[in-house]
This record gives C-alpha cells, structure tokens and sequence, in this order.
C-alpha cells in the first residue's frame, strides 16, 4: 500500500491505496465520483478524462501514486446543478450528448481544450477531441457546443 | 495488472539506486505505454520507479546552435515550445491530446516502439541522447525493435537536437491510434542530409539512397524513383509491407517538398 495526499475537486483527501491502483479506480471506488467513466480501460475512448494540476489526462493511465501532491479536477467538480459549469450549459443547450456515457470525458476534455486554445473552429476542436469517442457518433453537436461555450469561458 | 511495489524517486540518484537493486525493476515516465502494458500483464515487475518528481529531467531549454529537451518534458510542451518547427509539428501529432500531457520523450525513445514517432525525430536530426553518465549519438542509439544502446538503470535525462537549416517530418497516421503507419523526418543541417524513416521497419532507420540523391539535389524528383527495399518491413492488418515501401517515399517526396 501507498499513502497518497491530493486534492480532488478542491477537498485535500489522504489514502491509502494499492500500489498499483488507478486514478480511475480510486475516484469512483473509494472517492464514489462515479461521474468520471470508465469505458475501454485501455486509454483509447476519452470517458475517464479528468484533469490533473490543469491538464486533460486519462485517468485509467494514471496511478493513483502518481497523483500524489496534485489537484485533481473531475467532472463533479466544474458545476452544479442550477450553476453549471458553461461547457455544461452549452453541451445541454446545443443536445452534445445521446446516451451520455462519453459525455464527462467530452466535458474534461473540452474544457482543457478551451483553455489551453487561443481560439477554436470547427476543426480545431474535432482535432481536440481526438482521444475522446462517443459511440452514439453525436459529434457534429458536440463540436457545436464546444464552439459555443468557448465564447462564455 | 500483477502488483509491484511503487517509489516516487526525488533524484536521478535514487531512481538510479532503487532501480539497481531491484530484482526487477521499471522506471516509470508519462506512462503512456508502461501502464497499458502492466494492464494487459504484458510485463510483471517489482518495482515501478516513478520520474515525475524529478525536477532536472523537465523543461526546453534553446541555445544559439542546439535545443535541448529534458527526458520527461510532455509532446504537449514540445508542440508548444520547441524552435525546431518540424519538431513542433511531430510533437503535436503524437497520440492524442491527453496522451500528450502526459507522455514523455524520454519514455518514448527509451521505449523505441518501432511505430513510434520521436525516434524519426532523434535519428532524422542527429539528435545527442544524455543519460546519467553519457551522451549517445542518435545512429548508435537505436538498436533494433524495443531495443536501444540504453544500459539496464541508464535514464535519458535530455535529448539535444541541433537547429537544422531545414527540415519536415510527415506521416501516413494509423486512423485509431495516431502511431505511424510510416512516418518520415528529413533534414539538412550544415549541409548534412538525413532521411529517417518509423512505422515502416522493425526499428528507425535512414534511408541511405534518398539522403545521397537529396545531397545532389534537394528536390522531391531526386528521390521519387528510388524503390524501397521492403523485406524486412512490418506488415499487418493496417498495411502491407509492400505498401508501406511506397508510403516512404511518398512522406519522403512531400517532407521535401515542404522544405525545398
């Protein structure tokens, strides 16, 4: 076991986990944020998208360990209902998700996106959310949403 | 993924000392392909020794005639900061975004998948590699697939590439992963050209007729009736051997288009 002290969502939390646990296992399991998915578990599909010190990652390629010391920001720590985060409002008000499932990596994603972009269009988010997949194939929304939430951020 | 027992290393020093007395031990970069790999029980051992802490490996850094690039600096600070523009470019075409932020060029050369794009990069530049206790030149550094001149505990703790006159990397992506289906890094520096060629074989390698015929004539012509010995060449469900022979010189013909 390792002790690991890091802050997620702005709350300082000190565990002890495996050695080998992963961000992603850690967050829902022992954190419960079940909002962070968990979809091929081999870092292709974008679901686990959480960001770590400020930056998009995939959290089923992180371990836990690695954490240490860091802030960690998963997606129930953008928004909450009646304050959403504007990369939320924009997802809801532009219909950026079908069965949802992709929608909190999307989400984690595309905030690192916006942030870490002077300005975007069409392509430069498609090209963005390149390690991110919904396989209800709802992109041309998502890409709307992006769009427009940039201007709101 | 089997257990092991996980350090976070404060130095090179230590990463080096808990490395060498482990029966089995791991040093652990970005992750990016260690972490699948333990996933998958592909590997199995005692020790992973985490880089992250490890201030002096970060960072890049330009001087007058040379960039260097400490071991664990991310491809998302290369896209962003390298001088070396077709440097930039490989750089922000590795995997994906998040992979980015996390993936490192020391655990990419280290790891020397033969899809892989930087080791075009170190080969195709001449780059210098320093570990902890030397510096290796780019054509002894690349030993065959997943295989490198790096001793059992040596870290890459910077990759220097001089500032070439000119020079542009293109690659044929595989659509799903972003690797290299083949990829190609052509440079002239002080009148030096090299042609380094991924994807295509089991390890990077130059491509010796192109780099004579570019010395005479730098211009796409001079290379697009070269053929392409394909061998030894990698071949599977994404393309043939055959095909990737011509993809070389198809990315060698447009990398110097680009540049001429």
């Amino acid at each position: 076991m390792v002790d690991v002290t890091f802050s997620v969502n702005g709350k300082e939390h000190s565990l002890s986990v495996n050695d080998n646990a992963l961000l992603s296992e850690t967050l829902r399991e022992s954190l419960n944020l079940t909002g962070t998915h968990i979809g091929c578990d081999t870092s292709q599909c974008g679901s686990c998208t959480v960001h770590l010190d400020g930056k998009a990652v995939k959290a089923c390629t992180v371990l836990t360990a690695q954490a240490a010391g860091s802030e960690v920001t998963t997606i129930e720590g953008i928004g909450e209902p009646g304050s959403l985060h504007p990369m939320q409002e924009a997802f809801n008000e532009h219909h950026a998700l079908q069965c949802g499932f992709c929608t909190p990596g999307m989400i984690m994603a595309a905030i690192g996106l916006v942030n870490e972009s002077e300005s975007l269009d069409g392509d430069g988010v498609r090209k963005g959310l390149d390690g991110n997949f919904c396989r209800c194939t709802g992109y041309h929304n998502i890409v709307k949403a992006v769009l427009s939430a940039q201007q709101n951020m | 993924m089997y257990s092991f027992r996980y350090h976070r290393a404060a130095s090179i020093e230590e990463a080096k000392e808990l490395h060498t007395t482990s029966d089995e031990g791991a040093y652990l970069a970005g992750g990016m392909t260690l972490i699948p790999t333990l996933k998958q029980r592909l590997a199995d051992v005692d020790d992973v020794i985490d880089l992250g802490g490890i201030e002096s490996l970060k960072g890049v850094m330009t001087s007058g005639t040379s960039m260097k690039v400490g071991g664990m600096a991310v491809h998302n600070e290369v896209a962003a900061n390298a001088t070396i523009d077709a440097l930039r470019h490989l750089a922000s075409g590795i995997g994906d975004p998040q992979v980015r932020n996390r993936g490192t060029i020391g655990g990419s050369i280290a790891n020397n998948d033969p899809a892989a794009d930087y080791p075009a990069a170190v080969l195709g530049l001449n780059a210098t590699i320093h570990t902890n206790g030397r510096t290796i030149g780019a054509d002894d550094f690349f030993t065959g697939m997943f295989d490198t001149a790096l001793g059992d505990s040596e870290i890459v703790t910077a990759v220097e590439f001089p500032m070439p006159s000119r020079a542009a990397y293109i690659k044929f992506p595989n659509p799903a992963s972003r690797y290299a289906v083949v990829g190609v890094m052509v440079s002239e520096t002080n009148g030096n050209v090299r042609v380094a060629v991924t994807g295509a074989g089991t390890c990077v390698f130059r491509a010796s007729a192109m780099e004579e015929a570019l010395t005479n004539e730098f211009a796409a012509e001079s290379i697009s009736g070269i053929s392409i010995d394909s061998s030894s060449f990698n071949s599977d469900i994404h393309a043939s051997a055959e095909y990737r022979a011509h993809l070389v010189g198809v990315m060698a013909q447009r990398a110097v288009s680009q540049i001429s």
